[in-house]
Protein backbone atom coordinates (compact mmCIF):
# COMPACT_ATOMS: atom_id res chain seq x y z
CA UNK A 1 0.00 0.00 0.00
CA UNK A 2 1.83 3.09 -0.82
CA UNK A 3 1.91 6.07 1.30
CA UNK A 4 -0.01 9.21 0.17
CA UNK A 5 2.10 12.13 0.36
CA UNK A 6 -0.01 14.70 -0.54
CA UNK A 7 -3.84 15.06 -0.57
CA UNK A 8 -5.53 18.18 -1.75
CA UNK A 9 -9.78 17.57 -0.34
CA UNK A 10 -12.04 19.94 -2.11
CA UNK A 11 -9.59 22.73 -2.37
CA UNK A 12 -11.06 26.33 -3.49
CA UNK A 13 -8.74 29.68 -4.21
CA UNK A 14 -9.53 32.81 -5.56
CA UNK A 15 -7.88 36.02 -6.72
CA UNK A 16 -10.22 38.45 -5.25
CA UNK A 17 -13.45 38.08 -7.04
CA UNK A 18 -12.40 35.64 -9.49
CA UNK A 19 -12.06 31.46 -8.02
CA UNK A 20 -9.81 30.02 -9.75
CA UNK A 21 -10.19 26.44 -7.94
CA UNK A 22 -13.45 25.05 -7.17
CA UNK A 23 -12.82 22.58 -5.48
CA UNK A 24 -10.06 20.38 -6.30
CA UNK A 25 -9.39 17.59 -4.94
CA UNK A 26 -6.20 15.23 -5.61
CA UNK A 27 -3.21 12.78 -4.29
CA UNK A 28 0.02 12.01 -5.15
CA UNK A 29 1.50 8.64 -3.96
CA UNK A 30 4.92 8.71 -2.21
CA UNK A 31 7.49 8.13 -5.43
CA UNK A 32 5.05 8.72 -8.03
CA UNK A 33 5.35 11.84 -10.89
CA UNK A 34 1.35 13.46 -11.57
CA UNK A 35 0.93 15.56 -14.05
CA UNK A 36 -1.85 18.15 -14.04
CA UNK A 37 -2.71 19.20 -17.54
CA UNK A 38 -5.23 21.25 -18.91
CA UNK A 39 -5.90 24.74 -20.86
CA UNK A 40 -4.52 28.47 -19.92
CA UNK A 41 -6.48 29.57 -17.27
CA UNK A 42 -7.72 25.80 -16.36
CA UNK A 43 -5.90 26.77 -12.58
CA UNK A 44 -3.03 24.70 -12.77
CA UNK A 45 -0.66 27.16 -11.24
CA UNK A 46 -2.96 27.97 -8.90
CA UNK A 47 -3.05 24.59 -7.86
CA UNK A 48 0.98 24.63 -7.33
CA UNK A 49 0.85 28.38 -5.37
CA UNK A 50 -2.20 27.03 -3.26
CA UNK A 51 -0.32 24.05 -1.94
CA UNK A 52 2.94 26.67 -1.37
CA UNK A 53 1.03 28.94 0.32
CA UNK A 54 1.08 31.55 -1.90
CA UNK A 55 -2.11 32.14 -3.09
CA UNK A 56 -3.69 30.74 0.37
CA UNK A 57 -6.97 28.56 -0.45
CA UNK A 58 -10.79 30.21 0.42
CA UNK A 59 -11.41 26.51 1.56
CA UNK A 60 -10.78 22.85 1.51
CA UNK A 61 -7.70 20.98 3.26
CA UNK A 62 -4.35 20.44 1.98
CA UNK A 63 -2.51 17.59 3.71
CA UNK A 64 1.36 17.38 3.33
CA UNK A 65 1.95 13.99 5.05
CA UNK A 66 -1.20 14.37 7.26
CA UNK A 67 -0.21 18.17 8.48
CA UNK A 68 -2.48 20.59 7.13
CA UNK A 69 -1.26 23.16 4.89
CA UNK A 70 -3.75 25.80 4.97
CA UNK A 71 -2.74 28.55 7.62
CA UNK A 72 1.10 27.80 7.05
CA UNK A 73 3.48 30.98 5.28
CA UNK A 74 5.25 29.52 2.13
CA UNK A 75 8.75 29.58 4.55
CA UNK A 76 7.23 27.45 6.75
CA UNK A 77 5.77 24.89 4.05
CA UNK A 78 9.13 24.97 2.24
CA UNK A 79 10.73 23.95 5.58
CA UNK A 80 8.00 20.88 5.84
CA UNK A 81 9.65 19.50 2.40
CA UNK A 82 8.15 20.94 -0.30
CA UNK A 83 9.91 22.86 -3.18
CA UNK A 84 8.48 24.51 -6.12
CA UNK A 85 10.27 25.74 -9.79
CA UNK A 86 7.55 28.70 -10.44
CA UNK A 87 6.12 29.56 -14.02
CA UNK A 88 8.06 31.75 -15.88
CA UNK A 89 11.34 30.38 -14.08
CA UNK A 90 11.72 33.43 -11.92
CA UNK A 91 15.53 33.32 -11.76
CA UNK A 92 17.08 36.20 -9.75
CA UNK A 93 18.38 37.78 -12.60
CA UNK A 94 20.83 40.25 -11.03
CA UNK A 95 22.56 37.18 -8.79
CA UNK A 96 25.07 34.60 -10.15
CA UNK A 97 23.84 31.08 -10.97
CA UNK A 98 26.24 30.23 -7.51
CA UNK A 99 24.37 32.80 -5.86
CA UNK A 100 20.69 31.47 -7.06
CA UNK A 101 21.72 27.68 -5.96
CA UNK A 102 22.93 28.92 -2.51
CA UNK A 103 19.71 31.02 -1.84
CA UNK A 104 17.76 27.27 -3.17
CA UNK A 105 19.50 26.15 0.24
CA UNK A 106 18.74 29.25 2.68
CA UNK A 107 16.92 26.60 4.96
CA UNK A 108 19.83 23.88 4.93
CA UNK A 109 22.53 25.28 7.59
CA UNK A 110 24.74 21.77 6.70
CA UNK A 111 27.19 23.44 4.50
CA UNK A 112 29.00 20.03 3.25
CA UNK A 113 25.60 18.90 3.03
CA UNK A 114 24.67 21.74 0.60
CA UNK A 115 28.09 20.87 -1.24
CA UNK A 116 27.09 17.56 -2.41
CA UNK A 117 23.52 18.66 -2.91
CA UNK A 118 25.28 20.97 -5.09
CA UNK A 119 27.48 18.56 -7.12
CA UNK A 120 24.42 16.78 -7.90
CA UNK A 121 22.34 19.34 -9.52
CA UNK A 122 25.78 19.91 -11.80
CA UNK A 123 25.60 16.35 -12.37
CA UNK A 124 22.22 16.86 -13.49
CA UNK A 125 22.59 19.75 -15.41
CA UNK A 126 26.35 19.79 -16.62
CA UNK A 127 25.76 23.51 -18.44
CA UNK A 128 25.25 25.23 -14.56
CA UNK A 129 28.67 24.83 -14.24
CA UNK A 130 29.86 26.68 -17.41
CA UNK A 131 27.88 29.46 -16.28
CA UNK A 132 28.87 29.61 -12.45
CA UNK A 133 29.56 32.69 -11.51
CA UNK A 134 27.13 34.84 -14.63
CA UNK A 135 24.16 36.45 -13.51
CA UNK A 136 20.83 34.60 -13.87
CA UNK A 137 19.78 37.00 -16.19
CA UNK A 138 22.19 36.34 -19.09
CA UNK A 139 20.67 32.46 -19.20
CA UNK A 140 18.97 31.26 -22.13
CA UNK A 141 15.88 30.54 -21.67
CA UNK A 142 16.43 26.40 -21.14
CA UNK A 143 19.57 27.18 -19.01
CA UNK A 144 17.25 29.36 -16.54
CA UNK A 145 14.68 26.43 -16.25
CA UNK A 146 17.53 24.04 -15.47
CA UNK A 147 18.56 26.65 -12.99
CA UNK A 148 15.05 26.74 -11.85
CA UNK A 149 15.02 23.28 -11.02
CA UNK A 150 18.36 22.98 -9.53
CA UNK A 151 17.75 25.67 -7.54
CA UNK A 152 14.41 24.11 -6.12
CA UNK A 153 16.46 20.62 -5.77
CA UNK A 154 19.23 22.41 -3.16
CA UNK A 155 16.74 22.08 -0.47
CA UNK A 156 16.33 18.44 -0.58
CA UNK A 157 12.73 18.14 -1.43
CA UNK A 158 10.31 15.03 -1.17
CA UNK A 159 7.57 16.76 -3.18
CA UNK A 160 9.01 18.73 -5.98
CA UNK A 161 6.44 21.33 -7.60
CA UNK A 162 7.31 22.02 -11.70
CA UNK A 163 5.13 24.63 -13.28
CA UNK A 164 5.39 24.70 -16.85
CA UNK A 165 9.06 23.56 -16.79
CA UNK A 166 9.10 22.99 -20.93
CA UNK A 167 7.38 26.22 -21.58
CA UNK A 168 9.03 28.06 -24.70
CA UNK A 169 11.90 25.48 -24.97
CA UNK A 170 13.40 24.15 -27.91
CA UNK A 171 12.57 20.26 -28.43
CA UNK A 172 15.75 19.32 -27.99
CA UNK A 173 15.78 21.06 -24.31
CA UNK A 174 12.41 19.64 -23.70
CA UNK A 175 13.94 16.01 -23.88
CA UNK A 176 16.52 17.42 -21.57
CA UNK A 177 14.30 18.84 -18.88
CA UNK A 178 12.14 15.36 -18.64
CA UNK A 179 15.27 13.07 -18.97
CA UNK A 180 16.43 14.93 -15.94
CA UNK A 181 12.95 14.82 -14.41
CA UNK A 182 12.60 11.28 -14.74
CA UNK A 183 16.12 10.84 -13.45
CA UNK A 184 15.17 12.95 -10.20
CA UNK A 185 11.94 11.20 -9.60
CA UNK A 186 14.18 7.53 -9.61
CA UNK A 187 16.55 9.47 -7.03
CA UNK A 188 13.14 9.07 -4.50
CA UNK A 189 11.65 12.43 -4.84
CA UNK A 190 8.14 12.57 -5.44
CA UNK A 191 7.04 15.02 -8.84
CA UNK A 192 3.52 17.02 -9.33
CA UNK A 193 4.11 17.87 -12.91
CA UNK A 194 1.92 21.09 -14.19
CA UNK A 195 2.07 21.37 -18.06
CA UNK A 196 0.64 22.62 -21.84
CA UNK A 197 2.81 20.09 -23.07
CA UNK A 198 0.33 17.16 -22.62
CA UNK A 199 1.99 14.70 -24.77
CA UNK A 200 5.57 14.29 -22.93
CA UNK A 201 3.91 15.18 -19.56
CA UNK A 202 1.74 12.14 -20.10
CA UNK A 203 4.90 9.88 -21.46
CA UNK A 204 6.78 11.19 -18.42
CA UNK A 205 4.31 10.17 -15.82
CA UNK A 206 2.39 8.26 -13.73
CA UNK A 207 -0.49 9.46 -13.11
CA UNK A 208 -2.86 12.42 -14.39
CA UNK A 209 -5.45 14.21 -14.07
CA UNK A 210 -7.22 17.03 -16.40
CA UNK A 211 -8.30 20.40 -15.29
CA UNK A 212 -10.77 22.84 -17.02
CA UNK A 213 -11.75 26.09 -15.08
CA UNK A 214 -10.74 25.15 -11.74
CA UNK A 215 -12.11 21.84 -12.00
CA UNK A 216 -10.88 18.27 -11.93
CA UNK A 217 -12.37 16.56 -15.26
CA UNK A 218 -10.74 13.20 -15.32
CA UNK A 219 -8.03 10.96 -14.03
CA UNK A 220 -6.35 8.35 -14.17
CA UNK A 221 -3.25 6.85 -15.41
CA UNK A 222 -1.18 8.72 -17.20
CA UNK A 223 -1.16 5.88 -20.13
CA UNK A 224 -4.68 5.39 -19.89
CA UNK A 225 -5.37 8.87 -20.20
CA UNK A 226 -3.24 9.32 -23.39
CA UNK A 227 -5.56 6.97 -25.39
CA UNK A 228 -8.94 8.92 -23.81
CA UNK A 229 -10.72 9.91 -27.09
CA UNK A 230 -11.51 13.14 -25.43
CA UNK A 231 -7.92 14.09 -24.02
CA UNK A 232 -6.86 13.32 -27.38
CA UNK A 233 -9.01 15.30 -29.41
CA UNK A 234 -8.89 18.30 -26.56
CA UNK A 235 -5.09 18.13 -25.29
CA UNK A 236 -3.06 16.34 -27.66
CA UNK A 237 -4.21 18.28 -30.93
CA UNK A 238 -6.35 14.67 -32.39
CA UNK A 239 -9.36 15.25 -34.28
CA UNK B 1 39.44 77.67 -8.67
CA UNK B 2 39.78 77.46 -4.93
CA UNK B 3 36.15 78.61 -3.91
CA UNK B 4 35.04 76.13 -6.57
CA UNK B 5 37.52 73.02 -4.45
CA UNK B 6 36.10 74.63 -1.38
CA UNK B 7 32.49 74.51 -3.00
CA UNK B 8 33.03 70.89 -4.01
CA UNK B 9 33.89 69.88 -0.54
CA UNK B 10 31.10 71.41 0.71
CA UNK B 11 29.10 69.43 -1.83
CA UNK B 12 30.30 66.60 -1.79
CA UNK B 13 29.72 66.24 2.46
CA UNK B 14 25.98 67.45 1.77
CA UNK B 15 25.38 65.07 -0.86
CA UNK B 16 26.80 61.96 1.23
CA UNK B 17 24.46 62.74 3.65
CA UNK B 18 21.41 63.10 1.45
CA UNK B 19 23.00 59.59 -0.26
CA UNK B 20 22.79 58.18 3.53
CA UNK B 21 19.14 58.89 3.61
CA UNK B 22 18.45 58.35 -0.37
CA UNK B 23 19.21 54.87 0.83
CA UNK B 24 16.42 54.26 2.81
CA UNK B 25 13.90 55.18 0.23
CA UNK B 26 15.67 53.05 -2.13
CA UNK B 27 16.03 49.88 -0.29
CA UNK B 28 12.36 49.98 1.08
CA UNK B 29 11.26 50.52 -1.99
CA UNK B 30 13.11 47.87 -3.60
CA UNK B 31 11.33 45.26 -1.30
CA UNK B 32 8.15 46.83 -0.52
CA UNK B 33 7.46 48.72 -4.02
CA UNK B 34 6.71 51.65 -1.72
CA UNK B 35 7.84 55.23 -1.13
CA UNK B 36 8.36 55.33 2.71
CA UNK B 37 6.88 59.12 3.02
CA UNK B 38 7.61 58.85 7.10
CA UNK B 39 11.41 58.53 6.18
CA UNK B 40 12.53 61.99 6.28
CA UNK B 41 10.86 61.97 9.65
CA UNK B 42 12.37 58.94 11.01
CA UNK B 43 15.45 61.43 9.72
CA UNK B 44 14.86 64.18 12.02
CA UNK B 45 13.33 61.01 14.71
CA UNK B 46 17.36 60.36 15.00
CA UNK B 47 18.77 63.74 14.93
CA UNK B 48 16.61 64.26 18.09
CA UNK B 49 17.90 60.35 19.64
CA UNK B 50 21.44 62.12 19.03
CA UNK B 51 20.38 65.29 20.73
CA UNK B 52 19.25 63.77 24.32
CA UNK B 53 21.51 60.88 24.07
CA UNK B 54 24.47 63.68 23.52
CA UNK B 55 22.59 65.35 27.06
CA UNK B 56 22.37 62.63 28.60
CA UNK B 57 24.33 62.74 32.07
CA UNK B 58 25.18 59.59 32.31
CA UNK B 59 27.17 59.23 28.61
CA UNK B 60 28.77 62.47 29.33
CA UNK B 61 30.11 61.52 32.80
CA UNK B 62 30.93 57.60 31.93
CA UNK B 63 32.18 58.05 28.19
CA UNK B 64 33.11 61.94 28.03
CA UNK B 65 32.35 64.12 25.27
CA UNK B 66 35.52 61.96 23.03
CA UNK B 67 34.95 60.38 20.22
CA UNK B 68 34.31 57.34 22.41
CA UNK B 69 31.02 59.98 23.35
CA UNK B 70 30.43 60.58 19.85
CA UNK B 71 30.41 56.86 18.64
CA UNK B 72 28.21 56.03 21.35
CA UNK B 73 25.54 58.86 20.85
CA UNK B 74 25.56 58.08 16.84
CA UNK B 75 24.98 54.24 16.94
CA UNK B 76 22.39 54.39 20.24
CA UNK B 77 20.61 57.27 17.85
CA UNK B 78 20.93 54.87 14.98
CA UNK B 79 19.45 51.73 17.44
CA UNK B 80 16.84 53.60 18.59
CA UNK B 81 15.56 54.83 14.93
CA UNK B 82 16.25 51.38 14.00
CA UNK B 83 13.58 50.44 16.40
CA UNK B 84 11.21 52.81 15.34
CA UNK B 85 11.82 51.72 11.55
CA UNK B 86 10.49 48.33 12.71
CA UNK B 87 7.86 49.40 14.48
CA UNK B 88 6.38 51.68 11.54
CA UNK B 89 6.92 48.46 9.94
CA UNK B 90 4.67 46.37 11.21
CA UNK B 91 1.82 48.48 12.97
CA UNK B 92 1.34 50.42 9.79
CA UNK B 93 2.92 48.75 6.47
CA UNK B 94 2.41 44.80 7.49
CA UNK B 95 -1.02 45.57 8.39
CA UNK B 96 -1.88 47.31 5.36
CA UNK B 97 -0.26 44.76 3.37
CA UNK B 98 -1.81 42.05 4.06
CA UNK B 99 -5.54 43.93 4.31
CA UNK B 100 -5.87 43.61 8.00
CA UNK B 101 -9.47 45.40 9.07
CA UNK B 102 -9.64 48.84 9.45
CA UNK B 103 -5.99 49.45 8.92
CA UNK B 104 -7.19 51.68 6.09
CA UNK B 105 -10.04 53.59 7.94
CA UNK B 106 -7.33 54.38 10.83
CA UNK B 107 -4.52 55.98 8.52
CA UNK B 108 -7.30 57.65 6.73
CA UNK B 109 -8.90 58.89 9.56
CA UNK B 110 -5.25 60.66 10.73
CA UNK B 111 -4.84 62.26 7.25
CA UNK B 112 -8.04 63.51 7.53
CA UNK B 113 -7.49 65.82 10.60
CA UNK B 114 -4.77 66.55 9.67
CA UNK B 115 -6.47 67.72 6.48
CA UNK B 116 -9.18 69.76 8.78
CA UNK B 117 -6.08 71.36 10.82
CA UNK B 118 -4.92 72.36 7.83
CA UNK B 119 -7.96 73.93 6.77
CA UNK B 120 -8.99 75.69 10.15
CA UNK B 121 -6.57 75.28 12.67
CA UNK B 122 -9.12 74.00 15.63
CA UNK B 123 -9.95 70.69 17.31
CA UNK B 124 -13.86 70.96 15.95
CA UNK B 125 -12.62 70.60 12.01
CA UNK B 126 -9.90 68.40 13.39
CA UNK B 127 -12.42 66.09 14.57
CA UNK B 128 -14.58 66.63 11.60
CA UNK B 129 -11.62 65.36 9.31
CA UNK B 130 -10.76 62.34 11.23
CA UNK B 131 -14.29 61.16 10.86
CA UNK B 132 -14.54 62.17 7.75
CA UNK B 133 -11.27 59.98 6.41
CA UNK B 134 -12.66 57.04 9.10
CA UNK B 135 -16.16 56.81 7.17
CA UNK B 136 -14.51 57.23 3.98
CA UNK B 137 -11.75 54.66 4.57
CA UNK B 138 -14.45 51.98 6.10
CA UNK B 139 -16.87 52.68 3.11
CA UNK B 140 -13.96 51.59 0.92
CA UNK B 141 -13.07 48.88 2.98
CA UNK B 142 -16.46 47.35 2.83
CA UNK B 143 -16.71 47.84 -0.56
CA UNK B 144 -13.67 46.67 -1.62
CA UNK B 145 -13.53 49.05 -4.78
CA UNK B 146 -10.80 47.54 -6.70
CA UNK B 147 -8.26 50.67 -7.06
CA UNK B 148 -8.31 50.99 -3.39
CA UNK B 149 -8.06 47.57 -1.67
CA UNK B 150 -6.88 47.36 1.34
CA UNK B 151 -3.55 46.34 0.12
CA UNK B 152 -3.04 48.30 -3.09
CA UNK B 153 -0.29 50.58 -3.62
CA UNK B 154 -2.63 53.51 -2.84
CA UNK B 155 -4.11 52.43 0.41
CA UNK B 156 0.17 51.65 1.00
CA UNK B 157 0.78 55.62 0.11
CA UNK B 158 -2.24 56.73 2.30
CA UNK B 159 -0.62 54.45 5.37
CA UNK B 160 2.86 56.28 4.45
CA UNK B 161 1.46 59.62 4.61
CA UNK B 162 -0.49 59.13 7.80
CA UNK B 163 2.63 57.61 9.42
CA UNK B 164 4.31 61.15 8.68
CA UNK B 165 1.58 63.41 9.92
CA UNK B 166 1.78 60.84 13.02
CA UNK B 167 5.22 61.67 13.74
CA UNK B 168 5.25 65.39 12.92
CA UNK B 169 3.26 66.09 14.64
CA UNK B 170 4.08 63.61 17.48
CA UNK B 171 7.12 65.38 17.31
CA UNK B 172 5.82 68.47 18.28
CA UNK B 173 4.29 67.22 21.34
CA UNK B 174 7.34 65.35 22.55
CA UNK B 175 10.06 67.15 21.25
CA UNK B 176 8.41 70.13 21.72
CA UNK B 177 7.75 73.14 18.75
CA UNK B 178 10.98 75.36 19.44
CA UNK B 179 13.93 74.42 17.64
CA UNK B 180 17.01 72.82 19.44
CA UNK B 181 20.64 73.37 19.12
CA UNK B 182 22.49 69.74 18.99
CA UNK B 183 25.42 69.36 21.01
CA UNK B 184 28.97 70.08 18.92
CA UNK B 185 29.73 66.02 19.83
CA UNK B 186 33.18 66.56 18.11
CA UNK B 187 34.79 69.83 18.46
CA UNK B 188 36.02 71.57 14.89
CA UNK B 189 39.37 72.12 13.50
CA UNK B 190 40.09 74.20 10.59
CA UNK B 191 42.87 73.16 8.20
CA UNK B 192 44.60 75.78 5.85
CA UNK B 193 45.24 73.99 3.08
CA UNK B 194 46.80 76.50 0.17
CA UNK B 195 43.62 78.71 0.38
CA UNK B 196 41.15 76.33 0.87
CA UNK B 197 39.71 76.30 4.56
CA UNK B 198 39.01 72.46 5.36
CA UNK B 199 36.07 72.05 8.00
CA UNK B 200 37.16 68.49 10.04
CA UNK B 201 33.11 68.12 10.21
CA UNK B 202 32.80 67.82 7.04
CA UNK B 203 35.66 65.43 6.50
CA UNK B 204 33.68 63.35 9.26
CA UNK B 205 30.20 63.68 7.85
CA UNK B 206 32.14 62.20 4.69
CA UNK B 207 33.92 59.70 6.21
CA UNK B 208 31.40 58.30 8.13
CA UNK B 209 28.82 58.17 4.90
CA UNK B 210 31.74 56.48 2.79
CA UNK B 211 32.21 53.78 5.60
CA UNK B 212 28.44 53.09 6.62
CA UNK B 213 27.70 52.89 2.61
CA UNK B 214 30.85 50.60 2.16
CA UNK B 215 29.08 48.32 5.52
CA UNK B 216 25.81 48.15 3.25
CA UNK B 217 27.52 47.30 0.10
CA UNK B 218 29.20 44.02 1.90
CA UNK B 219 26.00 42.90 4.15
CA UNK B 220 24.12 43.33 0.91
CA UNK B 221 26.53 41.35 -1.29
CA UNK B 222 28.17 39.06 0.86
CA UNK B 223 25.80 37.92 3.74
CA UNK B 224 23.03 35.20 3.65
CA UNK B 225 20.86 38.26 4.84
CA UNK B 226 22.02 40.57 2.68
CA UNK B 227 21.43 37.78 -0.42
CA UNK B 228 17.75 37.16 0.71
CA UNK B 229 17.17 41.05 0.92
CA UNK B 230 18.16 40.96 -3.00
CA UNK B 231 15.95 37.83 -3.37
CA UNK B 232 13.17 39.68 -1.64
CA UNK B 233 13.79 43.01 -3.98
CA UNK B 234 13.77 41.20 -7.16
CA UNK B 235 11.17 38.82 -7.14
CA UNK B 236 8.81 38.40 -3.37
CA UNK B 237 6.68 35.37 -4.13
CA UNK B 238 10.44 33.53 -5.30
CA UNK B 239 12.36 34.86 -2.20
CA UNK B 240 9.37 32.89 -0.25
CA UNK B 241 9.47 29.75 -2.48
CA UNK B 242 13.32 29.55 -1.13
CA UNK B 243 12.08 29.28 2.46
CA UNK B 244 12.65 33.00 2.88
CA UNK B 245 10.68 34.71 6.05
CA UNK B 246 10.13 37.75 3.70
CA UNK B 247 7.78 39.54 6.09
CA UNK B 248 10.89 39.53 8.25
CA UNK B 249 13.39 40.48 5.53
CA UNK B 250 11.05 43.53 5.29
CA UNK B 251 11.37 44.60 8.79
CA UNK B 252 15.27 44.45 8.66
CA UNK B 253 15.00 46.35 5.62
CA UNK B 254 13.19 48.91 7.38
CA UNK B 255 15.07 49.36 10.15
CA UNK B 256 18.81 49.07 8.32
CA UNK B 257 17.06 52.07 5.94
CA UNK B 258 15.86 54.28 8.85
CA UNK B 259 19.33 53.80 11.00
CA UNK B 260 20.98 54.94 8.02
CA UNK B 261 18.88 57.86 8.08
CA UNK B 262 19.30 58.43 11.66
CA UNK B 263 22.91 58.48 11.19
CA UNK B 264 22.31 61.06 8.12
CA UNK B 265 20.41 63.21 11.05
CA UNK B 266 23.20 63.52 13.07
CA UNK B 267 25.58 63.65 10.54
CA UNK B 268 23.88 66.80 9.10
CA UNK B 269 23.33 68.21 12.03
CA UNK B 270 26.97 68.11 13.00
CA UNK B 271 27.27 70.60 10.12
CA UNK B 272 23.59 72.68 10.81
CA UNK B 273 23.01 72.19 14.49
CA UNK B 274 19.36 73.54 14.74
CA UNK B 275 16.89 71.16 14.59
CA UNK B 276 13.73 70.76 15.06
CA UNK B 277 10.53 68.49 14.49
CA UNK B 278 9.64 69.27 10.91
CA UNK B 279 13.60 69.11 9.89
CA UNK B 280 13.19 66.04 7.77
CA UNK B 281 10.30 67.24 5.54
CA UNK B 282 12.81 69.06 2.79
CA UNK B 283 15.98 66.79 2.81
CA UNK B 284 13.35 63.62 3.15
CA UNK B 285 11.86 65.27 -0.17
CA UNK B 286 15.71 65.65 -1.34
CA UNK B 287 16.65 62.47 -0.87
CA UNK B 288 13.60 60.92 -2.48
CA UNK B 289 14.86 62.99 -5.58
CA UNK B 290 18.47 61.69 -5.40
CA UNK B 291 16.86 58.36 -4.91
CA UNK B 292 14.76 58.18 -8.32
CA UNK B 293 17.69 60.58 -9.72
CA UNK B 294 19.58 57.03 -9.30
CA UNK B 295 16.99 54.66 -10.28
CA UNK B 296 14.48 53.91 -7.37
CA UNK B 297 15.78 50.16 -5.93
CA UNK B 298 19.13 50.41 -6.51
CA UNK B 299 21.57 51.28 -3.86
CA UNK B 300 24.54 52.10 -6.11
CA UNK B 301 22.08 54.73 -7.64
CA UNK B 302 21.09 56.51 -4.17
CA UNK B 303 24.62 57.24 -3.03
CA UNK B 304 25.19 58.46 -6.70
CA UNK B 305 21.84 60.33 -6.83
CA UNK B 306 22.67 62.25 -3.60
CA UNK B 307 26.29 62.86 -4.51
CA UNK B 308 24.82 64.64 -7.46
CA UNK B 309 21.74 66.67 -5.90
CA UNK B 310 23.77 67.97 -3.00
CA UNK B 311 26.63 68.93 -5.27
CA UNK B 312 23.93 70.75 -7.71
CA UNK B 313 22.59 72.47 -4.54
CA UNK B 314 25.75 73.72 -2.96
CA UNK B 315 26.83 74.97 -6.38
CA UNK B 316 23.44 76.94 -7.17
CA UNK B 317 24.21 78.74 -3.78
CA UNK B 318 27.39 79.15 -4.56
CA UNK B 319 27.40 80.14 -8.72
CA UNK B 320 23.55 81.18 -8.68
CA UNK B 321 21.31 82.44 -6.62
CA UNK B 322 20.68 81.36 -2.85
CA UNK B 323 17.24 81.37 -3.08
CA UNK B 324 17.34 78.46 -5.34
CA UNK B 325 18.69 76.09 -2.68
CA UNK B 326 15.33 74.18 -1.86
CA UNK B 327 14.36 74.53 -6.00
CA UNK B 328 17.06 73.21 -7.77
CA UNK B 329 16.33 69.69 -6.14
CA UNK B 330 12.96 69.56 -8.11
CA UNK B 331 14.40 70.81 -10.73
CA UNK B 332 16.40 68.00 -11.23
CA UNK B 333 13.25 65.89 -10.50
CA UNK B 334 11.40 67.50 -13.33
CA UNK B 335 14.45 67.02 -15.62
CA UNK B 336 15.03 63.18 -14.74
CA UNK B 337 11.06 62.44 -15.23
CA UNK B 338 11.33 64.05 -18.60
CA UNK B 339 14.65 62.33 -19.83
CA UNK B 340 14.94 59.19 -18.38
CA UNK B 341 11.95 58.31 -15.87
CA UNK B 342 14.09 55.23 -14.58
CA UNK B 343 17.04 56.81 -12.97
CA UNK B 344 20.52 57.01 -14.10
CA UNK B 345 21.15 53.10 -13.15
CA UNK B 346 17.72 52.29 -13.19
CA UNK B 347 16.52 49.71 -15.84
CA UNK B 348 13.30 49.73 -17.85
CA UNK B 349 10.52 48.29 -15.61
CA UNK B 350 8.91 45.44 -18.23
CA UNK B 351 5.09 45.21 -17.43
CA UNK B 352 4.01 41.64 -17.20
CA UNK B 353 1.48 40.48 -19.21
Amino acid sequence: MPKTMLELKIVSSSYGAIEALKGVSLRIEQGEIVTLIGANGAGKSTTLRSITGLVPPVSGDILFEGQRLNALPTHKIVALGISMAPEGRAIFANLTVAENLELGAYLQPDAAQNERQMDRVITLFPRLAERWRQQGGTLSGGEQQMLAIGRALMSRPRLLLLDEPSLGLAPLLVHTIFAAIDAINKEGTTILLVEQNANAALKHSHRAYVLETGSIVMEGPSQQLANDPRVREAYLGEK
Amino acid sequence: MATFLQQLINGISQGSAYALIALGYTMVYGVLRLINFAHGDVYMFGAYMGFYLANNKWIQSNVGTSTAGAVVVMVGAMALSAGLGIVIERFAYRPGRSGARFTLAFWLGIVGAGIGHLVHPSLISLAIGALGGILVGVILEQTGLRPVRQNSRLSLLIIAIGVSLVLENGGQQVFGVDPKFFPQIISTTLWHVGELTIDSQKVIVLAVSILLMLLLNLFVKYTRTGKAMRAVSFNLDAARLMGINTDRIIALTFAIGSALAAAGGILVSLLYPKIDPLMGIMPGLKAFVAAVLGGIGNITGAMLGGLIVGMAEVMAVGYGQSTYRDAIAFIILILILLLKPAGIMGKGVVEKV
